[in-house]
């Protein structure tokens, strides 16, 4: 079992990384278009964000189809969202704004679209930091309130999309009821435990 | 490129035939995109709607047909965008909301035969077709900046005519104190016409002595040939010193009137997008600076000027507070 479980997490680990290798190929072949930088920016940040709507699906997705394979892969999508999450705020901070601390620090403190934003990164990191077993076995039941705050997070990260967006909500308005899909799920688990019957 | 080897003695000998044909370039990404289309359609065994359009050209550089162009004294001294980024980079919704958007599916645009009603307070009122606009002026090349209100910029070096001197043609009346502009509407020739992600048709606007004020001009070329569709090829507005979407593309109406009329982003979002949309750093949007602005090419961001550098303009708002009108 541990053997597949590796096997597992390996698979989506490399497939998490194709994304960042595709960008860095992209950056040195000219192929970012006439602005890189935002290139950068609107995909780590598109990728975090489906990293983590794939987290917040494994839980759903194993107790609607009996997948128990899928559980491993809440940690490795969570980690692979953060890491994305990092990328898309160094790429604003080192690349779109070249350490220009004092614009950075008015952007996020005075306009919402960059603060919701920065929330969604400061609610992932202490995940990221109790994400190892050890902290889940030392931390017991309060791992597990601390980390509902991934729905925080994404909800946070939803709102820094829905802001930044001009015109075109095409996009977010998808990523958002798939969001809203994955939260009312919890609720309809919630309420069949609650009856007694839950599935788990 | 073969002649300018020699005065460089030390560039490495590139053969004629090695360059890709500037065509051939521009249609990279025309390729991928029907590569993927064919492929998607072969994977989903689909019907031949989508494949259709992936015979879209995207405007293939075309002969300059201008005519005489004469220089003028109006060009900033700061290196030009390259043509590849000018074409491929650009806003134009009516084509799709994605910058490569535009470049992708302008092809479809028909600008021939094309015309241009004149409306509203005139003495002489009118349907004009595009030659006979254009036919009595010289044309010129201004090298302008253009400032998005994005926070990126580029150098563009226009072909066009000052708009002052087409609109007097037309004898405007006493009453004639804004000028209101129209973009063509037709969802078959832009695509992107088919969501309503914005009132269409796109309609921009001018205070009277903000269009005849002479670095206002309306353009028919780039970069000494006719404009690429994606730009707003036949007909566009070109304000240097307001931000690039007051700069309507496509112009299908020109009307003056004495209220001020409508503009498509002001409907849209009027806590972002003013009416005047003058280029001012110390006026930021409410989601991003306006202080600095990345020139397209170029790594870091530079200081936004007031007016975009265009400071003569100032005169036009002497007596206006450009935080309440911005």
């Amino acid at each position: 079992m541990a053997a597949r479980r590796q096997v597992i997490q390996s698979i989506a680990v490399l497939v998490g990384c194709l994304p960042a290798l595709g960008l860095t190929i992209a950056f040195f072949t000219d192929g970012l278009g006439a602005n890189p930088i935002e290139e950068i920016t609107h995909e780590t940040g598109e990728v975090a964000l489906i990293a983590l709507l794939l987290t917040l699906a494994v839980t759903p997705a194993r107790k609607l189809f009996g997948w128990a394979w899928l559980a491993p892969l809440r940690r490795t999508f969570g980690l692979i969202a953060f890491s994305y999450a990092c990328l898309h705020f160094l790429t604003y901070v080192a690349l779109d704004y070249f350490f220009d601390l004092g614009a950075i620090l008015e952007d996020v403190l005075e306009r919402p679209f960059v603060t919701a934003g920065f929330t969604a990164l400061c609610l992932m990191i202490p995940l990221a930091v109790t994400s190892t077993r050890a902290a889940i076995k030392r931390m017991g039941q309060r791992w597990v309130r601390l980390h509902r705050l991934v729905y925080l997070a994404a909800i946070a990260a939803m709102v820094h999309l829905f802001w930044g967006t001009k015109a075109d909500y095409a996009e977010p308005i998808v990523f958002a009821c798939i969001l809203g899909g994955l939260l009312l799920t919890r609720v309809w688990f919630q309420r069949q435990r609650r009856a007694g019957a839950g599935p788990n | 490129m073969k002649s300018r080897g020699p005065l460089i003695l030390s560039a490495p000998r590139i053969l004629a035939r090695e360059i890709t044909d500037e065509t051939l370039y521009l249609r990279r990404r025309e390729f991928l995109y029907s590569a993927a289309v064919t492929a998607g359609t072969l994977a989903l065994a689909c019907g031949p709607g989508e494949v259709a359009n992936a015979g879209n050209e995207p405007a293939a550089p075309a002969e300059s047909g201008l005519g005489k162009i004469e220089k003028s004294a109006y060009a900033v001294d700061e290196p030009t965008t390259d043509f590849k980024d000018a074409t491929t980079y650009n806003n134009f919704y009516e084509f799709g909301t994605d910058k490569e958007d535009p470049a992708r599916h302008a092809g479809s645009l028909r600008t021939r035969p094309w015309s241009v009603a004149i409306e509203g307070e005139v003495g002489k009122p009118g349907v004009v077709a595009y030659e006979d606009l254009i036919k009595p002026h010289t044309l010129e090349e201004r090298t302008y900046r253009l400032r998005c209100v994005e926070a990126w910029s580029m150098v563009i070096p226009w072909v066009g005519i000052p708009l002052g001197a087409i609109l007097k043609r037309f004898d405007p009346t006493s009453k004639a104190k804004y000028v209101e502009f129209e973009t063509l509407v037709d969802k078959e020739q832009m695509p992107g016409q088919r969501r309503n992600v914005l009132d269409w048709p796109y309609r921009e606007g001018l205070r009277m002595d903000e269009a005849l004020h002479p670095l206002a001009i309306l353009a028919v070329g780039m970069y000494g040939r006719e404009l690429p569709n994606q730009n707003g090829a036949p007909l566009r507005l070109v304000v240097p010193w307001k931000y690039g979407f007051k700069s309507i593309k496509s112009i299908v109406k020109i009307r003056l009137r004495e209220t001020q009329p409508n503009t498509t982003w002001n409907d849209s979002a009027p806590r972002e997008y003013g009416f005047f949309a003058n280029v001012n750093p110390e006026v930021d949007h409410p989601r991003w600076s306006q202080a600095r602005e990345r020139r397209i090419g170029d790594f870091r961001r530079r200081p936004t000027l007031p007016f975009n550098g265009y400071e003569e303009v100032a005169s036009l708002y002497r007596d206006m507070d450009l935080r309440k009108f911005f």
